[in-house]
């Protein structure tokens, strides 16, 4: 079992009890799982119509959708394409488009 | 920029929830509360799964795996741990399904409710063993559909008031909440972190792969759910002083909120009608006790 630690880019070959950590590899490493690829519909935000109420960032269960220069963005690299925010947009800002190869 | 719940993170992207999860969102708000100085208590339910393998973890504070019946009991131990090394400050929250809250974890929450250990449980009600399969559990509502309670044989009997169990052990907080409401949420995990003793909160947690919905309707059931007076929120303090925290001026028909739902996809028109004069019943019980 090969594990890529999230401070590490060499990645840590992982044969027996006595090569794991005794304390989880580091707080938050999750993040180096990308739960993107299990999305099928994508999320786009028109920000033509956006009212910046941060009503999608305050329902994303992720969080994949982050507040930069005061605007929403939705990372794609975890978005796993639930809707959620498409379905609570008052403004209906969010649409969506099947996923491509 | 307004936003209405506090704006720093502190659980991760990468974790393994299903797409729409109630109880993701659910420990989002509650760490976004109580903050870093926070250690985690959970037992086998879903978070056990989507918190991550072994070396990997998706929130930023400790968090401690435990047995399916011990997540109170855990949390306690935790606590009186920080409290002999000085450290009064840090929170401790015993994070649990309805499972372990309801059936199995019940004399270990009891216990602790009694003792008043400074410790804040709290309970993401997906009203069945979602992460085992979706076997019906004492929080099943009359009505519902699961594995072990097919269509044919669908559960009969109301779900078990866990709040009142909880009030009746006359512990200084007890609240209900709804991921739909996430203000109202985060004012009571506010007063939950600032009350000495034991805290219990107990959050509806809608699950798309359990209830069979579309995931997209998440936010939408949970305030279905309060709108429908199928849960009410309010808290109590001291186990005597109600109050209503979320009024509902003219509540919804229950048809509204089963209509999304296919585990309710079965009832005929008299069972919803049961259903709709159950609730109203149970509400009529709640208001004269309501301040």
């Amino acid at each position: 079992m090969v594990i890529k630690f999230q401070n590490n880019d060499k990645p840590v070959r992982i044969t027996g009890a006595k090569d794991m950590p005794p304390m989880p590899a580091a707080l938050g490493s999750m993040r180096q799982n990308k739960t993107g690829s299990w999305r099928n519909v994508r999320p786009v935000i028109d920000y033509d119509k956006c009212i910046k109420c941060f009503i999608c960032w305050k329902f994303c269960p992720e969080p994949a959708i982050k507040i930069v220069d005061e605007l929403p963005v939705i990372d794609y690299d975890y978005c796993k394409g639930c809707l959620m925010c498409a379905e609570e947009c008052p403004k209906d800002a969010i649409g969506f488009e099947k996923e491509g190869k | 920029m307004r936003l209405t719940i506090p704006e720093h993170e502190i659980m991760t992207p990468g974790h393994l929830a299903c797409q729409g999860c109630g109880g993701s969102l659910g420990m989002r708000y509650a760490l976004k509360v109580f903050g870093k100085n926070t250690m985690l208590s959970i037992p086998a339910c879903c978070w056990a799964v989507i918190d991550g393998p072994f070396p990997y973890t998706s929130v930023n504070v400790p968090l401690f795996h435990t047995a399916f019946e011990t997540a109170a009991i855990m949390a306690s131990g935790i606590k009186a741990g920080l409290m002999v090394q000085g450290k009064d400050t840090t929170n401790v929250i015993a994070w649990a399904g309805d499972g372990g809250t309801f059936d199995i974890g019940l004399q270990a929450i009891s216990g602790a409710a009694e003792r008043n250990d400074d410790i804040t449980y709290i309970v993401y009600d997906n009203e069945a063993y979602m992460n085992t399969g979706i076997q019906r559990s004492s929080a099943t509502p009359h009505g519902a559909w699961t594995t072990t309670t097919p269509v044919k044989h669908y559960k009969k009997g109301p779900k078990k008031n866990m709040v009142e169990i909880m009030a009746a052990h006359r512990i200084p907080y007890t609240a209900t909440a709804s991921v739909g409401y996430p203000e109202d949420f985060c004012k009571k995990l506010e007063k939950a972190k600032n009350t000495k003793g034991f805290k219990f909160l107990h959050l509806l947690a809608p699950c798309p792969t359990g209830w069979k919905y579309d995931p997209r309707y998440t936010i939408k059931l949970a305030k279905l759910a309060v709108q429908t007076n199928y849960f009410p929120l309010y808290e109590i303090i001291d186990g005597i002083h109600y109050k209503q925290t979320m009024k509902v001026k003219e509540r919804k028909p229950i048809k509204e909120y089963l209509k999304y739902q296919g585990r309710f996809k079965h009832l005929h028109e008299d069972e919803v009608q049961f259903f709709q004069d159950f609730i109203d019943e149970n509400y009529g019980i709640l208001r004269t006790k309501l301040e």
